[in-house]
């Protein structure tokens, strides 16, 4: 059971106290525990290089070198049954190490068990693609490309996949602005009115609390609205947005709520 | 032989309605105004049920029409991605004059909650928009409602002018 912490106030306080505070690591048990893992672990190492490998999580992780993933995950596929490749990317840690840590995420079907393959990249380095092994990796390694700008090796269609073919940058890069750079806060303007109409436009409003009383043309003056660049004093009145004009429509009955029923049994 | 019962009493005499060039015109308008299907997030989930039986668009002559050529509105119904803005500009220029557009919801409005690198932060950034109806999503009496409003609108314009049209720049 969790421990119990008074909950009065809570609120007011601070969530974070330590500002240095390092969340503990998932506990991490040794391959041999498990029978299934222990075997697969061997069958890599007899033919490549591991790193490191543990199991956390009831999964599996094993370390190896960037260069021997086709033929790992290969082996994986082919000999130890590992027939789905679930999901694959990129982590960002170019400020602390320099680099990419890339992973696959594999399921064994016929074992019930899942495994994750990791590896380091350098900055700038290139992998090799593993489409021609798993058809998901297709689309995966497009998305890797399109976020972090790690290219893959023999993939046959090595473009962006969501963000557009001639965008600039990569956004889920750690350094990469929420709101986006320069670039991209000028992309569709830039793109259908040419760069000359960013004076005529104007940059985005990126406030979301911003009310201005003053403001003629947004949406600060809801009831009270007025012709753009009005100059506000405050007494204007309020605007009765009525669907129909005092007079009636030619044509057309205006709906008299006398005339209506209301049904009181709705089975009937 | 007509065979329904015509009153000579009203109108002098006569089974006919007088009226100027600008009110039938602008009942013509006003009362069929075709709206293009452009459902780009939840927001079009709202619009649709708007279309279906319960709400009932087809009474106010609102029918929805999968293209261009035959719109006069464009409901912008969900987020506008930054990726998909240039295609928003190249529907609306396909539409034939006199045409309005309805910003329907947040995301459409000002981006919303999607204060994010890859989102257009309202569509009135990109073509001049007529009616900006607030929720998120807007219910559909919201919308209904806003196309009242763009009925009254339309009623208001003098239709035998030459009409300017709308650009944003």
């Amino acid at each position: 059971m969790r421990a119990y912490k008074p909950k009065d106030n809570v609120q007011a306080k601070p969530y974070y106290t330590d500002r240095f505070y390092v969340s503990p690591q998932v506990p991490k048990f040794s391959v041999e525990d498990d029978e299934v893992f222990a075997h697969d672990l061997e069958a890599i190492k007899a033919k490549f290089d591991v790193l490191d490998a543990y199991i956390q999580v009831g999964q599996m992780v094993v370390f190896i070198n960037p260069e021997d993933n086709f033929k790992v995950l290969e082996l994986m596929r082919d000999e130890l049954e590992y027939t789905q490749l679930s999901e694959m990317s990129a982590i960002d840690w170019l400020a602390k190490r320099g680099g990419f840590e890339i992973f696959y995420q594999m399921l064994s079907m016929n074992k019930r068990k899942r495994v994750r393959i990791k590896m380091f990249i350098k900055k700038g380095e290139a992998l090799n693609s593993v489409e021609k092994l798993f058809r998901s990796a297709d689309w995966s390694e497009r998305e890797m490309f399109d976020m972090f700008g790690i290219e893959a090796n023999n993939h046959p269609f090595m473009k962006r996949i969501l963000m557009p073919y001639d965008w600039q940058g990569h956004p889920l890069l750690k350094t990469y602005p929420l709101q986006g750079d320069e670039f991209a806060a000028w992309y569709e303007v830039d793109k259908i009115f040419g760069k000359e109409a960013r004076d005529i436009i104007g940059p985005e409003l990126r406030d979301p609390a911003k009310v201005d009383r003053y403001d003629s043309e947004r949406f600060a003056r809801l009831g009270y609205e007025v012709p753009k660049g009005t100059t506000i004093t405050g007494n204007e009145p309020k605007n009765e947005q009525n669907y129909q004009e005092e007079g009636g429509v030619f044509m057309i009955k205006k709906f008299d709520k006398k005339d209506s029923v209301v049904i009181d049994d709705p089975q009937r | 032989m007509a065979q329904h019962k015509v009153n000579y009493t009203q109108n002098g005499g006569l089974p006919i309605a007088l009226t100027s060039v600008d009110k039938i015109v602008n009942w013509g308008r006003s009362n069929s105004i075709w709206a293009l299907t452009y459902g780009l997030a939840c927001c079009g989930i709202e619009m649709m049920a708007s279309g279906a039986s319960r709400y009932d668009f087809d009474r106010f002559g609102t029918i929805f029409r999968a293209s261009p050529r035959q719109a006069d509105v464009m409901i912008v119904a969900g987020t506008l991605t930054k990726k998909h803005a240039e295609f928003i500009k190249r529907l609306y220029d396909q539409m034939a004059e006199p045409k309005w557009v309805i910003s329907m919801g947040s995301c459409a409005n000002t981006g919303g909650m999607f204060n994010t690198y890859a989102t257009v932060q309202g569509v009135d950034r990109i073509i001049p928009v007529d009616l900006y109806l607030p929720g998120c999503a807007p219910r559909p009496e919201t919308l209904q409602y806003g196309v009242m409003l763009l009925q009254k609108k339309i009623r208001a314009n003098q239709a035998s002018r030459a009409q300017q049209a709308k650009r944003l720049m």
